[in-house]
Formats: C-alpha cells, sequence, structure tokens
C-alpha cells in the first residue's frame, strides 16, 4: 500500500518506528483534512511517498504547498504521506473520498501498515455534525477527544491536565433504554469504525474532533489544529496561534472562481 | 454548502459513510447481490492477437509498447477520430467491455461516433504505438481496475504515456471570473520524469483532475 518516495534518503525517509502518524478523517466540512494541510503546509514537511490504493476516488494536481514557481511543478494524489523526523511526526494527507463499500478495506490495510512500520501512536482529526449535538453538548467547548485504552494508560492523565472533554457516548436505544451507551460520530466517517478497530488491536490511536456544520469551514481547521496543539506542540503556542499557521496556496478559490463583472 | 452568493452547492461527498449503513450486518443474501453487482460491474478486455482471434489475457506476452495515448471522454475521442485515426495506418487491437449505470459498452469493434466505446489501435508502421479512444464513462469503482488490466498488459520500460481529456471552463477556478476566459484553452500536468517541453502552460492550483485520467 506505501509506496515510497525515490530519494536519496531511500529506506531512511520511510523508517517511521516510534512516529507519531497524524491523519485526517473524511468527515463532515473536510475539517479534518483542511487541519492537516496546515500541519503540512506550517511544517515545510516533506513528502516520503502515497498510498496505492484502490479505495479512494482517483485525483490529481499540482503540489499544493507551493511557495514558488520552482516547486509548483510536483504532481499530487489523493493519499500522500509527508514526514519530519526531527519531530518524529509522520502525516498522511487524503485528498478525496472512498469509493463506496472500500472503506473497510482501506482501515484495515492502513492499520496493518500501521502495525508494521511500528508507528508509536496514532492521531486522528476529524469532525461531526453539529446539529445532532443534544443540550449539553450545544454548551461549552465544541472540540472532543477519544483515546483507545492502550493510549489512555499511557496519556490520559495529560487531557486531565489540559481539561479536554472526552467524547459523550449516546444512547443505544434512545426514548427506550437509556442505559446502554454507545459510540456515534454522526458525519466522522472512518472515524468510528478505525477507533473500534484500533481498540481490538492495541493500538494507541487518539481521536481530536470538532462539532461543526458544512460551510466555510477554515475557523473550524483552525480550532481543530489549535487543539491539536495544546497536546502535541507542533508550533510555539503564543497568545494569537491562528496567524502562526501558513495557509497553503491551493486554499485560494475555495468558493469557486472570481465574479463576472457583467452580473453588476 | 453556501457559496458567496448564497446559492446552496451540493457539497460532494464528505464523510462518504453513512451510519446505517455500517451499523448494518451483511446477510449472506446481500453478500450474495454484492457479489453479483460486482461481477457485473468486472472490466473485461479483449485483444486482438496477431492471428486475428481475440484474448481476454496477455499474461503470456505484455505488449512493447513506447507511446500510448489515451483519449477520455466524447471530445478528446472525437479529436483522435477527426485527426488521427484513419483505417490505413491504425489497426484495432482491442476493446474494453464494461457496464455501470451511466453506460455499457460492447465487444464490437464498430462502432459509430455517438456510440459509448473504449477500443485501443495499434499503427501499423510502428507497433509499438498504442492508442485508446476511450468515450464511455468509466466509474470510480471500475477505475483501478481498467487501469491495472490495461497497464497489466503492456511493458512499462520506456513507456510515454500521453492522457488527453477535456474539462468545462465553468470547473476551473481562477481569479477572473470564467465567463471572460479566452476558451477552449489548454493546460497540461507532467510527472518529474517527463522532460520534453510542454506545449502548453501547467494547471494550476488549486485546480484538479478527476476520474480516468486522474487514475
Amino acid at each position: 500500500m506505501f509506496v515510497p518516495c525515490e530519494r536519496g534518503g531511500g529506506s531512511a525517509s520511510s523508517d517511521f518506528k516510534g512516529f507519531i502518524l497524524l491523519m485526517p478523517a473524511v468527515s463532515v466540512g473536510n475539517v479534518g483534512q483542511l487541519a492537516i494541510d496546515l500541519v503540512i503546509s506550517t511544517l515545510s514537511m516533506t513528502k516520503v511517498g502515497y498510498f496505492y490504493t484502490d479505495c479512494l476516488v482517483p485525483m490529481v494536481g499540482n503540489n499544493p504547498y507551493a511557495t514558488a514557481e520552482e516547486n509548483s511543478m510536483e504532481l499530487s494524489i489523493n493519499a500522500e504521506v509527508y514526514s519530519l523526523p526531527s519531530k518524529k511526526l509522520v502525516v498522511l494527507q487524503i485528498r478525496s473520498p472512498f469509493i463506496k463499500n472500500k472503506y473497510r478495506p482501506f482501515c484495515q490495510t492502513l492499520l496493518s501498515w500501521v502495525k508494521s512500520s511500528k508507528c508509536a501512536r496514532v492521531v486522528v482529526l476529524s469532525s461531526s455534525h453539529a446539529y445532532q449535538r443534544d443540550d449539553e453538548q450545544l454548551l461549552g467547548t465544541p472540540l472532543r477527544y477519544l483515546l483507545t485504552p492502550d493510549l489512555e494508560k499511557a496519556a490520559g492523565g495529560l487531557m486531565q491536565e489540559l481539561n479536554w472533554k472526552e467524547m459523550e457516548k449516546v444512547a443505544a436505544y434512545p426514548g427506550i433504554n437509556d442505559t446502554e451507551k454507545v459510540l456515534h460520530i454522526p458525519g466522522g466517517g472512518i472515524t468510528k469504525l478505525l477507533f473500534t478497530e484500533s481498540c481490538s488491536k492495541g493500538i494507541q490511536m487518539a481521536v481530536l474532533l470538532k462539532f461543526c456544520s458544512e460551510g466555510d469551514n477554515i475557523p473550524d481547521a483552525f480550532a481543530l489544529v489549535n487543539y491539536l496543539n495544546e497536546w502535541l506542540q507542533l508550533i510555539k503556542s503564543e497568545v494569537n496561534t491562528s496567524s502562526q499557521w501558513k495557509i497553503p496556496s491551493s486554499w485560494r478559490l475555495l468558493f469557486g472562481s472570481g465574479l463576472p463583472p457583467a452580473l453588476f | 454548502m453556501a457559496t458567496f452568493f448564497g446559492e446552496v452547492v451540493v457539497a460532494p461527498s464528505r464523510a462518504g459513510v453513512d451510519d446505517e449503513e455500517e451499523a448494518r450486518e451483511e446477510t449472506p443474501e446481500d453478500r450474495e447481490i454484492r457479489r453479483e453487482l460486482e461481477k457485473k460491474r468486472e472490466i473485461d478486455i479483449l485483444w486482438t492477437l496477431k492471428s486475428g482471434a481475440t484474448t481476454e489475457s496477455c499474461a503470456d506476452e505484455p505488449f512493447v509498447c513506447s507511446k500510448f495515448i489515451v483519449a477520455i471522454g466524447r471530445n478528446a475521442a472525437a479529436f483522435l477520430s477527426s485527426f488521427i485515426l484513419d483505417s490505413v495506418c491504425w489497426e484495432v487491437v482491442g476493446v474494453v467491455k464494461l457496464w455501470n449505470e451511466w453506460c455499457r459498452t460492447s465487444s464490437t469493434t464498430n462502432v459509430l461516433p455517438t456510440d459509448s466505446f473504449c477500443l485501443f489501435y495499434r499503427l501499423i508502421s510502428d507497433p509499438t504505438v498504442l492508442l485508446c479512444q476511450c468515450s464511455c464513462y468509466v466509474a470510480e469503482d471500475q477505475q483501478f481496475q481498467w487501469l491495472e488490466k490495461v497497464f497489466g498488459c503492456m511493458q512499462k520500460e520506456g513507456l510515454q504515456v500521453t492522457i488527453l481529456s477535456t474539462c468545462p471552463v465553468a470547473d476551473y477556478k481562477t481569479q477572473e471570473s470564467t465567463l471572460t476566459l479566452p476558451s477552449p484553452f489548454l493546460k497540461a500536468l507532467k510527472t518529474k520524469e517527463f522532460k520534453e517541453q510542454v506545449c502548453c502552460p501547467l494547471l494550476e492550483q488549486p485546480n484538479i483532475v478527476r476520474d480516468l485520467p486522474a487514475a
């Protein structure tokens, strides 16, 4: 599945032992993916490979993180892997939706790749439909986290210190039986599947998600990436961290082309 | 999703996973139906051998190919028909048979321009030059299969692939309005291994290519 780029680094550049894998879920508002774009762009991460998979809709374009004419010509596809060895960070970016019935095989293959490349832990950035919140969730922070039992043992205490809110479970049969609770992440794409599979496979996984709606999701992406930064400290957190994340050039024209002057 | 004008645009699939879909366990009947559907959506490629017989497999001898030109979509296919293909210099060597909700192709090589088809031609004077005219729509779940089956039959060393395709101007994202753009216009994407001169400007971000040309 993972195909490394041919570079001078060779096998060294695709050795992720002990790294944290950061990845998005394709979810409501594409917030996870936008947040990952900010991470890759700000940290100027190097592409080290891609996923050759039949599970995602194909797409291709030129370098979405181009800063100048010279680096704008590298092709970019739907699932690519970037790394920053100095922070022991490897990032997967997913740029297109799943093909029908293919999300399960993708999750299986991804998690076995996580195990075989010996990543220390996985952090999934995701989002969930804001309109599905209950009365209590409407108040307070829209950001939530989840930890698999293995990561709970390793880092659960830190979440308490950060004063983070764990994603609440909902009644399996609302109105009928309120005692049986299940995890429900509407609009979260493969988030729940990845999480439950990681729990059973003993993988250290954290899910960071934000309640949001479709629309201009750039502020949601900033909120999510700042939330992530509280934990992983990828960039120095100062008072106004929003201004320190670098918006990639591919975020131009998110809402379409310019307006025809004849309209006015 | 609302845009600047406030018109509602259907956001292309985001989460892509229906909650009900994942909650339901697959019964044996569901599995059978799914398998049948998958079989129906399988792509078959029939190659014409030198002897005139057709074969589905090319496992024994992959084509030696130096140049492979693929025209995807009716416009690109029509371009090849109008300017490149003729029965004197080119011969049909393969046909793709597929079905999806949008179109069905058959195994006949005698096609009309209005049909949906996917044919392979070879230049008689240089049999390493292959051409594919694909006017049918290859669905998302069939694109990878198409790719593997077609390229699986080719020797890929020294192969140069050129993909011709069209997109609506309205899909092109630019600072000015697309109404004032002189169209049609050409844009290109190339791999870093392609060292020759490209005849037109490269496709700028945030524009992307999807579907079979992307695959």
